[in-house]
């Protein structure tokens, strides 16, 4: 790994590199594995959450397959279609950002953020309709016409907590596309360097990926051969 | 026997299982002492034989390897040799532990309740104590325990055993005490306050002490005979049939299901134990049997669970899979000169608890 | 090893390079940002030790005399917290290593600096929380917060316990994120991972534990806050659940937690033995692969906790087994290390001494591992104070050990001064003897039967609770003496030159204390580490 400064590559943005890295290539470099590490981090601490939700789906199978009819598989559908598509977004924003062009990068993180928001607008009102349905664990659940109704509330309870810490990912990952989008506006990003944009593309496809995962374990387990209820 | 203030180094050994614990405890020693020793001589030796020398100049660089000294033949030894030892530590303590994890098949049954800050005890003829335990010396003796609250532990260290207490789950200990003593009992999962508190005396005795001890204390009947009490004031009896062959339909015949394999109507089955019931009675929705319809109702918030082991013991006297008593049978009671008929197994099929003798219980709230 | 000799600046070092609080508060500098956690540790480290001191004076008596069973219990819960979350887990990683892995890759800083900065602002958060607890009346669970007692039953104090530790946790992760991408990223030229000091692998394994493992107990604090706070169900059998699926996740972080605790003072370790036998270490590769094995099956192992939990006996044998394998590589260090010695020049210098306690007294805790690992051994021993014993052992005489090793190995690079020679070798000795005699009797206390968490106890278990107690003492005057020779030596120590001990490696050819960039101009590795044969053995003048 040659590191002679002098051979170091002409850097459009010299106050972008920082006083301990040797080189851009360096600095992008760290970055980017340290997003993917914090990436792994965030694998984990989703992964106690679905060990807690095997464990118990284990355990009480009938419980969870009534108690996740409840929740509203065109709400959740149609929620899975709008993340997606602000992942779209997102990696067309950082295509933009790599090719240079600006207006089209502000776009697409705005796109991207108003995607998110109407899902989180969505959850809002999911969580809504549970509080006035009594499906709140706690001392007023009730989970009506449910099939072993003891062991529902653990449903709910998982239900709210890995929705929730989602939730609250995606509430932090719309702070930060504010921030950026002020950012791009800006010009802070050029083809040279754009990692933050690429680096929150990485974290926002983490959290969509979640939601993959969350979708079917939440939403559909017992939904075959139901028809469209 | 216990002396209040007497100093010992070492516990006493007073159950089947001691001596092998403390068998496999002398060798960790043994092999622990070698190797803490061996280290020790080996850095005092080294430190005082290579010790600095400033008119010796700096140690001579060997290098066998690319990144310094070092010798594979030595890096296999003392990797083999720890691995081969640890290797025998953990196939012994296996050994002991699946020992340790089956109760014998004729084993005594006592069930233990662990309660902030307490213990409470009911033997199946009836007797129960608060943080003491009587038992015969020479005989199985298995614990089913549970807790009202948070989790406790059971542990008695002159025998060597110990097993969490848990809430809302039945967990199991056994023993065969061989040496006439009192020993302690210990809470051995911290569980607030009082938690040093929670301690207790097992006296072991000898037959004969014990049923002496036995028939002193029986004023309420067997655990079976109050656990029929229960389920007839509970109204289990008017869907569940307790008779043989008297099908109503509606709910599944209790007799001879003890320990039997049950089907479910998901297609599973479980094996119809302590837990099994314990679920179904609380929680009869999480279970439903195959062939029959969800309409069982909860018992939640009705039953203790000391009521709940005497239900359970009740439906064990309802015959187990060959349809006989439990062979668990409690010790006849001698409560006077004419010796009781001693309990043995029962023809296939017939099934005789005692008419309750027991004055009438309170109902709500259960005992 | 560099290209130009090094070019010591007068006078000016990170240390006076800037001026005022708010350059300390604001810095960037991973040297700067070592003292700051050097302080708060220390803080924490000297209130968890004053909780050990009030558990060994009520324990002196069977009877609970000095407090009552809410306050005792409060103190051995808060004892466990602060010393696991606030001193072991950060000591030697947020200060040692982070003022010295840029140094020993001759790196300028972290990868990271901000978020190095931002890692120690949520340790005082995190510290904050802890305070507010202490103060406000304390948390009684003990620090493993089984459930159901600590989310339905505990009157203390556990959300806010349970937020500090989660808290603490991203300073943790924040800290081994840094260290794993500044050590795959901002080597020098020539240096390859197989000439990076053992000091560098240890802390890239602890670093993978430490983002690998941390997360777990983040979300498992969370459930149970979510639990306790608002009556939502995941752990308590009341509302269906299952409080052993604590003790799983729990248990998953914690017992590799205590590999990032021991991890970073075996890599102290190597450096210390190496340096003062004059010697490369013996089997550096297998020194090596073997942090990297720790750190591995650590993760494999956390059901040895649960063998009388009603766990099954299946799963138990198979921790069990994995629990025999993972104390191999830990025997494979110790043998390495000793075999650095042969042929060595062994020079009994106080970091030396820590060192070598460290070896015999690790061994003995590793052992007694092995007792624990053993599933019937484990049904007698488990909760009583025999594992107390055990991890005393592991976690003072071997991690705490090395950390100290570690302050008076790298003192004279950090301050610039050098300390008092007689005193810190009477402490060695005394918190050797102290600490052996403080917890060897617990080991015979725990066959005997006295569980842990006990306020009071049968009055035959006494005397050797009074020889615990009394060794206590000498334990805690070890550590005091510690704290009155580094004070004085920073007005009154002998300037140290670059490398007092005549030790290799980068950050032995700057000055001390370094310059704030580290080093004039970036080294150039050509050579393996530990080549003593190109140095010269300087005498520390006393």
């Amino acid at each position: 790994m040659d590191t002679n400064v002098a051979d170091a590559p002409e850097i459009a943005n010299p106050s972008a590199l920082q006083h301990h890295f040797e080189n851009a290539e360096q600095q992008r470099d760290a970055s980017t594995i340290g997003m993917w590490s914090f990436l792994l981090t965030e694998i984990m601490f989703f992964g106690g959450l679905f060990l807690a939700y095997f464990a118990y789906r284990q355990a009480y199978p009938l419980a969870f397959a009534s108690a996740s009819l409840k929740t509203d598989l065109w709400l959740g559908a149609a929620n899975t279609t709008v993340l997606i598509g602000s992942s779209l977004t997102m990696a067309l924003a950082v295509h933009f950002a790599a090719i240079g062009k600006r207006q089209l990068l502000v776009l697409f993180l705005i796109l991207t953020l108003i995607l998110g928001g109407v899902f989180l607008g969505v959850k809002a009102y999911e969580y809504h309709d549970k509080w006035v349905h009594h499906e709140i664990p706690g001392p007023h659940f009730e989970c009506e016409g449910c099939v072993d109704a003891q062991h529902t509330q653990l449903f709910f309870s998982l239900y709210f907590g890995m929705t929730g810490l989602h939730a609250s990912h995606m509430i932090i990952g719309a702070g930060i596309l504010l921030v950026l989008i002020w950012q791009a506006y800006k010009g802070k990003f050029t083809p040279d360097w754009y990692t933050p944009i690429e680096n929150f593309g990485l974290y926002w496809h983490f959290v969509d990926i979640v939601w993959i995962f969350l979708f079917p374990l939440l939403y559909l387990i017992d939904r075959s051969g139901r028809g469209l209820t | 026997m216990m002396e209040a203030n007497s100093f010992q180094l070492f516990p006493d050994q007073a159950s089947s299982i001691a001596s092998h614990v403390d068998a496999l405890y002398a060798f960790l020693v043994l092999v622990s002492a070698f190797f803490s020793l061996l280290i020790a001589f080996l850095i005092v030796y080294l430190v005082v034989k290579y010790r600095h020398r400033p008119e010796l100049g700096p140690p001579v660089a060997q290098h066998t390897n690319d990144h310094g000294p070092g010798s594979m033949i030595l890096e296999i030894v003392w990797t083999v040799i720890p691995l081969g030892l640890s290797m025998i530590m953990f196939a012994w303590g296996v050994s002991i532990y699946f020992t340790e994890s089956r109760p014998p098949a004729d084993s005594m049954e006592i069930y233990v309740t662990g309660k902030q800050w307490m213990w409470k005890i009911q033997h199946m003829e009836g007797a129960r104590e608060i943080n003491e335990l009587h038992v015969p010396i020479n005989r199985d003796i298995k614990l089913t325990m549970t807790s009202e609250d948070v989790i406790h532990d059971f542990y008695i260290p002159a025998f060597r055993t110990k097993s969490d207490v848990l809430p809302g789950k039945y967990t199991t200990e056994w023993f065969k005490p061989t040496k006439l003593g009192a020993y302690h009992i210990f809470c051995a999962e911290y569980c607030g306050t009082k938690h040093s508190g929670m301690i207790g005396t097992v006296y072991v005795l000898s037959e004969t002490d014990y049923n002496t001890w036995l028939g002193a204390g029986s004023g309420e009947g067997s655990m079976a005979e109050q656990g029929q009490s229960l389920f007839n004031q509970l109204g289990c009896g008017n869907c569940h049939p307790s008779v043989v062959n008297n099908q109503n339909g509606r709910c599944p015949n209790l007799v001879g299901l003890f320990g039997t394999r049950v089907q479910l109507k998901d297609g599973s089955n479980v094996r119809a134990d302590e837990s099994y019931v314990r679920e179904s009675v609380l929680y009869p929705q999480a279970k439903i049997v195959a062939g029959y319809d969800d309409i069982m109702p909860t018992f939640k918030g009705l039953i203790t669970e000391d009521g709940m082991l005497k239900l359970i013991e009740y439906i064990k006297s309802l015959g187990t899979k060959n349809g006989t008593m439990t062979t668990a049978t409690p010790l006849p009671v001698e409560t006077s000169a004419s010796p009781q008929p001693s309990t043995h197994a029962a023809a296939p099929g017939k099934t005789a608890p005692r008419t309750a003798q027991t004055p009438a219980l309170q109902p709500q709230r259960i005992q | 090893m560099i290209t130009a000799p090094p070019v010591v600046r007068e006078k000016k070092n990170y240390l006076n390079a800037e001026e005022g609080i708010m350059s300390w508060l604001l810095t960037k500098d991973h040297k700067r940002i070592a003292i700051l956690y050097l302080l708060a540790v220390t803080a924490f480290f000297i209130v968890g030790g004053m909780f050990a001191v009030l558990i060994r004076l009520e324990l002196a008596t069977p009877a609970g005399d000095l407090l009552d069973s809410n306050t005792y219990n409060k103190v051995f819960t808060m004892h466990g917290v602060i010393m696991v979350f606030f001193f072991l887990i950060p000591s030697i990683p947020a200060i040692i290593g982070n003022f010295l892995i840029p140094l020993m890759i001759g790196a300028k800083d972290l990868a990271f600096p901000r978020i190095n900065l931002l890692s120690w602002y949520i340790y005082m958060l995190a510290g904050g929380f802890g305070l507010f607890v202490l103060v406000t009346g304390g948390v009684d669970t003990g620090w493993t917060f089984y459930t159901p007692f600590s989310s339905s039953y505990s009157n203390g104090y556990v959300v806010m316990t349970a937020m500090a530790a989660f808290i603490m946790g991203f300073s943790s992760i924040l800290t081994g994120l840094n260290f794993i991408v500044t050590i795959h990223r901002m080597r020098a030229p020539g240096l390859t991972w197989f000439r990076l000091p053992l000091f560098v692998w240890a802390h890239y394994a602890t670093s993978a534990v430490m983002i690998l493992g941390t997360p777990v107990i983040a979300v498992t604090l969370f459930l149970l806050m979510l639990e306790r706070g608002l009556h939502i169900g995941f752990f308590d059998p009341a509302y269906g659940g299952d409080p052993v699926l604590f003790q799983h996740l729990f248990w998953f972080y914690s017992h590799p937690a205590v590999y990032i605790m021991i991890l970073p003072s075996m890599g102290v370790i190597s450096e210390v033995v190496s340096t003062f036998s004059s010697k490369k270490p013996f089997g550096y590769t297998f020194i090596a692969f073997s942090s990297v094995a720790i750190a591995v099956f650590g993760f494999l192992v956390w059901g040895h906790h649960l063998f009388v939990s009603s766990q099954s006996a299946y799963a138990g044998m198979v921790f069990s087994v994995l629990s025999m394998v993972v104390a191999i590589p830990s025997a494979v260090k110790i043998f390495n290390w000793t075999a650095t010695m042969y042929k060595g020049s062994v020079r009994l210098e106080t970091p030396m001494l820590y060192a070598l306690g460290f070896m015999g007294l690790f061994t003995i805790g590793g052992l007694t591992g092995l007792f624990l690992a053993s599933m019937g051994m484990d049904v007698h021993l488990t909760d009583t104070y025999f594992v107390i014993a055990h991890f005393h052992y592991v976690m003072v005489g071997g991690a705490i050990m090395g950390y100290m090793a570690a302050l008076h190995f790298w003192w004279p690079k950090i301050t610039g001064r050098m300390y008092s020679q007689v005193w810190s070798k009477v402490s060695a000795v005394l918190v050797f003897v102290g600490f052996n005699l403080t917890f060897f009797p617990q080991f015979l206390l725990g066959y005997l039967g006295m569980p842990r968490r006990y306020h009071v106890y049968p009055p035959e278990f006494q005397v050797l609770n009074v020889l615990s107690s009394a060794g206590a003492s000498v334990l805690g005057l070890g550590y005091l003496i510690p704290g009155i020779y580094f004070l004085a030596s920073l007005k009154y120590g002998k300037k140290a030159g670059a490398n007092p001990w005549g030790a290799t490696g980068l950050e032995w050819q700057t000055s001390s204390p370094p310059p704030t960039e580290n080093f004039e101009i970036t080294p150039v590795v050509t050579t393996d580490a530990y080549e003593y044969s190109a140095q010269e053995v300087i005498h520390v003048g006393h």
